[in-house]
């Protein structure tokens, strides 16, 4: 089953302090998104951990329910 | 849980090759968008790379997500440092970081 965007936003939401996240469609078929997460806690951390913190965010969905998410990481 | 041989045989094929990407199929065949992205970028700026493809080891495929910290394929290493999957890798080359790496490791010419 593929999962919802305000599913993944609320996650993530959850997941990392005073997140800003929007999820954009990339194939109109509710199941490719992109993810464009915006937190000050990703401050001083290299890509890798930015990425890291969000997947840790989806408790395990990334990879599974969640094959395809893009992901861009940024600073406010 | 992975097993150790197969955690020791990850660590081995990024330790002993200097750039060496983890994807499902071959350079020559990506199964994957993903992958072939990653491939096309490294075959572009030319450097030398080794490929391991996951589909043949469903051992490695799923070992190398533990030994990474990382759920997706492909995965990137240079000098036995995890530099990312595709989303990292792509973004990185637009900005002209990836080809920097690689010129700061002697890995293309400067």
């Amino acid at each position: 089953m593929p999962m919802k965007a305000d599913d993944i936003t609320a996650l993530i939401k959850e997941g990392i302090e005073d997140a800003e996240v929007e999820i954009i469609d990339l194939a109109g078929d509710g199941d490719h998104y992109k993810a464009v997460v915006t937190s000050p806690v990703f401050e001083g951390m290299n890509r890798v951990k930015q990425h890291q913190l969000v997947y840790a965010s989806l408790k395990g969905r990334m990879g599974g329910e969640l094959h395809a998410l893009a992901l861009e990481t940024r600073t406010p | 849980m992975t097993d150790a041989a197969t955690l020791d045989a990850i660590k081995k094929a990024v330790t002993e090759n200097d750039v060496v990407v983890f994807m499902k199929g071959t350079p020559t065949f990506p199964q994957c968008g993903f992958s072939s992205v990653v491939a096309q970028v490294l075959n572009h700026i030319g450097v030398e790379y080794a490929a391991v493809n996951v589909l043949d080891d469903m051992d490695v495929r799923e070992g190398i997500k533990e030994y990474s910290d990382w759920p997706t394929i492909p995965q990137l290493y240079v000098k036995g440092e995890f530099i990312g999957g595709c989303d990292i890798i792509k973004e990185m080359f637009e900005a002209g970081e990836l080809q920097q790496l690689f010129k700061d490791q002697g890995l293309v010419e400067a």
